[in-house]
């Protein structure tokens, strides 16, 4: 087997994957030739090199975008999606549970009520409570005298002084 | 039971929708790294994969097991992958062997085997980036076959489906471009041996 010969199968070789008479002449050429010997040596220590290249990973949302092409082409529709995809539903799920519960609105308890119509009073009586203060100290109603008193015990005691 | 492809393809034709959530989680990373290495920027890459399982999806009704579905799914995203850089569409995101690398986007996500020096780690960097470059410089078909060979470890005939070519014509095509690649990269391809020969360790 010439060099020529053993180019054309070398790969094959080193790959394991030529047939038994190839890889007998070969083994037989290699024994003899340090030319073909130190190339076979280096392809071997390439590809080496080559299996320590590192390797990529698809972003985490590759599927979600594959998934998306395809229902835009006409494939399936998001509910197929959603049903193949357990956790996706359990978080919808959950999700719309939660909308429900925040978006109800609160019940009318009878205590809120009752203190609602103390608040109504409250209103109503607003001119009251401003002039709370003229109505309590208001001393005209000390002078009025009760029916069957002498009017002079009625009087009030600073005016006795008189002015 | 463990289902094949062609099983899981069939049932996604009779429009078990599982079946392709199957298929799409099986073969996404292996896809995106593959159109990754041949357009070398990871949102062209994500954007070919996404087209590739749409177009999967859309032939579907008319799917004959008549082949691997690999062959299928791989020839699919080599076609789209060799007409994205024929079409110039994705030219400024290639490689130019006198620019720096493309921006950090690109650059693929990895974790060290191990904890390295800052200067270890900026050397292996280097290096990677290096192979990178060499990968990326070889003609498309060559590329396409290397990673497929490499990476996908696919036979011989299957690569060969994939790229619409002989099995003979694919082991010539598989034997120039290691050789450019050994030619390219043969400074590193001694220097491992130098290093663990200096560092003391064994080979």
């Amino acid at each position: 087997m010439k060099c020529e010969d053993v180019s054309k199968d070398l790969i094959a070789y080193l790959d394991r994957r030529s047939n038994s008479a190839d890889r007998v002449e070969i083994e037989h050429h290699l024994l003899t030739c340090a030319g073909c010997r130190a190339r076979a040596a280096e392809f071997r220590a390439l590809w080496g090199m080559l299996d320590a290249m590192p390797a990529v990973e698809p972003s985490l949302g590759f599927d979600a975008r594959v998934r998306q092409r395809v229902a835009a082409a006409g494939g399936r529709g998001w509910r197929g999606w959603v049903l193949l995809q357990p956790r996706l539903a359990f978080a919808l799920a959950i999700l719309l549970g939660a909308s429900v519960w925040m978006a109800k609105p609160p019940s009318a308890q009878p205590g809120d009520m009752a203190s609602g119509a103390r608040s109504f009073e409250a209103i109503r009586d607003l001119n009251v409570l401003e002039n709370y203060d003229v109505l309590t100290k208001f001393d005209a109603l000390s002078e009025l005298v009760p029916a069957g008193l002498p009017q002079a015990s009625a009087q009030p005691a600073d005016d006795s002084g008189g002015s | 039971m463990t289902r094949s492809d062609v099983q899981l393809m069939l049932e996604v034709r009779a429009g078990d929708d599982a079946s392709f959530e199957f298929l799409l989680r099986k073969y996404r990373a292996p896809l995106v790294n593959f159109l990754f290495r041949m357009v070398r920027d990871t949102a062209t890459a994500e954007d070919l994969a996404q087209e590739v399982f749409l177009r999967i999806y859309r032939a579907r009704r008319q799917y004959a097991p008549s082949a691997k579905f690999t062959t299928w799914l791989f020839r699919i995203a080599t076609n789209l992958a060799l007409n994205s850089i024929r079409d110039n569409r994705h030219r400024k995101m290639e490689v130019s062997l006198d620019a720096p690398a493309n921006d950090e986007d690109a650059a693929p996500r990895e974790l060290p085997a191990r904890e390295m020096r800052i200067d270890e780690r900026l050397v292996e960097q280097d290096r990677m980036e290096t192979i990178r470059r060499a990968v990326a410089s070889l003609p498309e078909k060559q590329r396409a076959a290397v990673l497929l060979h490499k990476y996908e470890e696919m036979d011989y005939a299957e690569i060969a489906k994939i790229l619409d070519c002989s099995e003979s014509a694919l082991k010539s095509l598989l034997f120039r471009a290691y050789e450019t690649l050994r030619v390219q990269l043969a400074p590193l391809i001694a220097q491992p041996v130098a290093h663990r020969a200096a560092e003391g360790r064994p080979s």
